[in-house]
C-alpha cells in the first residue's frame, strides 16, 4: 500500500470545498502532464520558427534557423519522459504502440510523435547538417571524426548537385514539417478538448488555443535563448532578426489572447450548467494562476511592451539596449505566462467536480516522480541537450552573421 | 526484382484492403463503438430505486469486502449520496460514511423541503467513454454489456478516470491501474447477484438480464418511471433510477 499517497490524500480531505465524488479527490494528471504540453509546444513552435525562415522567406531570421531546429529536438526528446514516468506501470509503455486502441486519442500518440522526430525534425537537421559534417569530420580527429562520419551517415558528396538536392529536401521537408507540427500539437489539446465529461477541456477551440500559445512559447523561447546564448558565444545581437522575430511573436501573442478571449466570452455568455463551479473555481483556486500569471503577466503586459516598443519607435529605435531590455523582459514573462495556462487547463480541469458540486486541491510534492523536482528536472533536461547539441552541430557561424541569407555555416535559405 | 513487385504489391492490398481505413475510421465517431442489446445472450443492467435507499452503507461494505477495494475513504466502486434540499435552493450532498458510528448529523429543521439517498456506482454505459479513449484496449466491453479492466494491460495512464462523467473510476493504489465496478462479474457469471444487491436490506438496488422476459430487471424497468445520469453525454448508461431527483448529477 502507499502510505505517501494515503497520507496525501488523507491531507487534502479537509480541504474539499462543496460536494464531489468521493473518487475525485485525487488529481490524476499532476505536474508532469502540465509540463508535457508545455513542452510539445515550445518543440511546434521553434519549429514554426525555423519554418519562416524556409518557407516564407523572412530571411531576417535567419539566424534563429539553426538554433530553433536544435530546440525543437532537444525538447522532443524530453517529451515522453515525462509522459511515461507519469504511469502507474511505466514498463508497459511500449503496449501503446504495439496494441494501440484506435479509437483512442491518446494511442496515436506514438505515431504522431514518432512521425515528427523520424520524418521531420531528424530528417531536416541532418539535411541542413550534411555539408557542415562532412566539413567537421575533415576538421577533427580520433574519436570526434568517427562521430561525425557516422553521424553524416557516411556521406561524403559535396557536389553541386547533392547541395542542390539538399536545398529541395529541405523544402519539402518544411513544407510537410509545418502541417505536422500543427498536428503534434494541436492533437495534444484534443487529447484534452475531445473529453466530453470535462466542461472545462470540452472545447473545439482547445486545439487551436493549443496550437498558437504553441506558436507563442516555441518563438519566444527561442528569442531568449538566442539572447543568453549568443553574447555567451561571443556574438553580438543582430537586432533586426530580434525586432522581425518579437513581431511575428507579438502577432502570435495577439491571436492567442483573442482566442482565450472568444473562448471565455463564449463560456460566459452561454452559462451552462457548469458555470457557477468554474466560475468558483476561478476566482478561488486559479486567481493567481489564470488571471494573475497568464493573463495579466503573461500576455497583457508582454503586449503593452512590445507595443510600446511600436507606439514609441523614435525613442526606442535610436536604443538597442532599451529594446533588448523590453524584449527579455517580454520573452521571460511570455514563458512564464504560458507554463502558467498549461497548469490551467491540466489541474485547473481536475479541480473541480464533475458533480458541479465543489472543489478539490492540488498540492503539489517536494521529492518522488509526481513531484517539484523530478518536474524542475525535465524542464532543465532539454537545455543540458541543447547544450550538447550546439557543441556537436555549431550554429554559431550562422547566430553571428549580421545579415540573414548569405553564405554561413553551410547553407544559405532555400529560397536564394 | 520480382520481389520488390511483390512486397509492392502486398502493401498496396494491405492499404486497400480496408484493414487500415476501418481503423482510422473508427477514431472518428463514438457511435461506433456503442453497442446494442443483443438478440440473444445475456445484456446486464442495473436498477435504483431512489425511495427504498435508507442510507445504510452495507452496500459500500460489502463491496470492499468483496472486491479488495482499500478501505480508505478515497477509493469506491459503489457509494451512496446523501442529499438534502432546503427552501430557497440550497442543496447539501454527502457521501455516507458506513463505518461512521454515529447516525449523520441531525440538522432538521423546517428549512429541510426534501432529503434522500442515492447509490452510485459504475454506470457499465452501453457507449463507454473509457472504452473509447484507453489506448491499449485495457478497458472494455463483454458481450454481455460489462465494462471491465484487463490488469495486466493497463498502462495506468488514467485517460478513462479523466474520461468518466460519474467519477466512477480511481487509480488502485496496489495494483496501479484503473479499478472500478465490475458487477461482481466473478459472481454474476456464476448465477450469484452482485455483493451490492445481495446485502442490500430494503432491494433499492436490482440486478438482472435486460434481455430475460422474467429478471427482476425486467420488472423494475415495467414498473418504474425511469431515468439516467446525464443523459445529454449519450453515454446510454445501464444502470436505471426510479425516481431519480433532478438535483442529481
Amino acid at each position: 500500500m502507499n502510505h505517501d499517497l494515503m497520507r496525501q490524500l488523507a491531507e487534502i480531505l479537509p480541504r474539499i470545498q462543496g460536494f464531489i465524488y468521493p473518487n475525485e479527490i485525487e488529481i490524476h494528471w499532476g505536474m508532469l502532464i502540465v509540463v508535457y504540453p508545455y513542452i510539445t509546444g515550445v518543440v511546434a513552435g521553434a519549429f514554426i520558427l525555423a519554418s519562416l525562415v524556409k518557407v516564407f522567406n523572412v530571411k531576417e531570421v535567419q539566424p534563429l534557423y539553426r538554433l530553433s531546429l536544435l530546440t525543437a529536438l532537444a525538447y522532443l526528446l524530453v517529451a515522453p519522459m515525462a509522459l511515461v514516468s507519469h504511469l502507474g506501470h511505466p514498463e508497459r509503455f511500449y503496449e501503446i504502440l504495439l496494441t494501440p486502441n484506435t479509437s483512442s486519442a491518446m494511442a496515436m500518440f506514438g505515431f504522431v510523435y514518432a512521425w515528427y522526430l523520424m520524418a521531420v525534425l531528424l530528417l531536416e537537421i541532418w539535411f541542413v547538417h550534411r555539408m557542415d559534417m562532412i566539413a567537421l569530420a575533415e576538421q577533427h580527429r580520433g574519436a570526434m571524426r568517427f562521430v561525425y562520419r557516422a553521424l553524416s551517415l557516411y556521406s561524403r558528396d559535396t557536389s553541386e548537385r547533392a547541395v542542390a538536392f539538399d536545398h529541395s529536401a529541405l523544402k519539402v521537408i518544411t513544407i510537410v514539417g509545418i502541417p505536422s507540427a500543427f498536428l503534434l500539437h494541436g492533437y495534444v489539446g484534443f487529447i484534452f478538448g475531445s473529453v466530453k465529461a470535462n466542461p472545462w477541456w470540452s472545447s473545439v477551440l482547445i486545439p487551436i488555443v493549443f496550437l498558437f500559445s504553441a506558436i507563442v512559447s516555441g518563438i519566444a523561447l527561442v528569442i531568449l535563448l538566442y539572447m543568453i546564448i549568443n553574447p555567451l558565444a561571443g556574438g553580438k545581437i543582430n537586432m533586426k532578426c530580434v525586432d522581425k522575430a518579437v513581431d511575428f511573436l507579438f502577432y502570435a501573442v495577439i491571436v492567442d489572447f483573442s482566442l482565450e478571449m472568444v473562448d471565455f466570452i463564449h463560456r460566459v455568455y452561454q452559462s451552462e450548467e457548469e458555470i457557477k463551479i468554474l466560475s468558483e473555481m476561478v476566482m478561488n483556486k486559479l486567481f493567481l494562476s489564470l488571471v494573475v500569471i497568464q493573463v495579466l503577466l503573461g500576455m497583457l503586459l508582454p503586449l503593452t511592451l512590445i507595443s510600446i516598443t511600436k507606439i514609441f519607435r523614435k525613442r526606442f529605435g535610436a536604443s538597442e539596449d532599451l529594446r533588448k531590455m523590453v524584449y527579455f523582459l517580454s520573452v521571460l514573462l511570455i514563458q512564464f505566462g504560458i507554463f502558467a495556462t498549461r497548469w490551467n487547463v491540466v489541474i485547473g480541469g481536475q479541480m473541480f467536480s464533475k458533480s458541479f458540486r465543489g472543489l478539490t486541491t492540488y498540492k503539489m510534492e517536494f521529492g518522488g516522480l509526481e513531484g517539484l523536482l523530478y518536474a524542475l528536472g525535465l524542464l532543465i533536461l532539454p537545455l543540458v541537450i541543447l547544450t550538447v547539441l550546439l557543441k556537436i552541430l555549431p550554429p554559431w557561424k550562422e547566430m553571428k552573421e549580421l545579415r540573414g541569407g548569405a553564405a554561413g555555416g553551410g547553407l544559405e535559405t532555400a529560397g536564394s | 526484382m520480382n520481389g520488390r513487385r511483390t512486397f509492392l504489391k502486398g502493401l498496396f492490398a494491405f492499404l486497400f484492403s480496408g484493414g487500415l481505413i476501418e481503423g482510422m475510421l473508427n477514431i472518428l465517431p463514438a457511435g461506433a463503438l456503442a453497442r446494442e442489446a443483443p438478440d440473444k445472450g445475456k445484456w446486464y443492467g442495473y436498477g435504483v430505486s431512489v425511495d427504498k435507499c435508507i442510507g445504510c452503507g452495507r452496500c459500500m461494505d460489502a463491496c470492499k469486502t468483496e472486491n479488495d477495494v482499500p478501505r480508505e475513504p478515497f477509493f469506491f466502486r459503489t457509494w451512496v449520496e446523501r442529499y438534502i434540499l432546503r427552501k430557497h435552493g440550497a442543496t447539501t450532498v454527502k457521501t455516507i460514511d458506513p463505518a461512521a458510528e454515529a447516525p449523520p448529523e441531525a440538522d432538521f429543521d423546517k428549512s429541510i423541503l426534501r432529503s434522500f439517498f442515492v447509490p452510485k456506482l459504475c454506470n457499465q454505459c452501453a457507449n463507454p467513454p473509457c472504452v473509447q479513449v484507453c489506448p491499449v484496449g485495457a478497458t472494455f466491453q463483454t458481450d454481455d454489456g460489462v465494462v471491465l479492466v484487463n490488469v495486466k494491460t493497463c498502462i495506468g495512464c488514467r485517460y478513462c478516470i479523466q474520461a468518466c462523467p460519474y467519477g466512477a473510476r480511481y487509480l488502485h493504489p496496489v495494483t496501479r491501474t484503473a479499478d472500478k465496478c465490475t458487477f461482481c462479474y466473478h459472481r454474476i457469471s456464476k448465477g450469484l447477484l452482485p455483493a451490492c444487491v445481495e446485502v442490500c436490506p430494503t432491494q433499492a438496488r436490482v440486478f438482472g438480464d435486460l434481455n430475460a422476459q422474467a429478471s427482476p430487471m425486467s420488472r423494475f424497468q415495467r414498473m418504474n418511471k425511469i431515468h439516467v445520469l446525464k443523459p445529454a453525454l449519450n453515454t446510454e448508461p445501464k444502470v436505471y433510477y426510479a425516481g431519480l431527483d433532478g438535483e442529481v448529477r
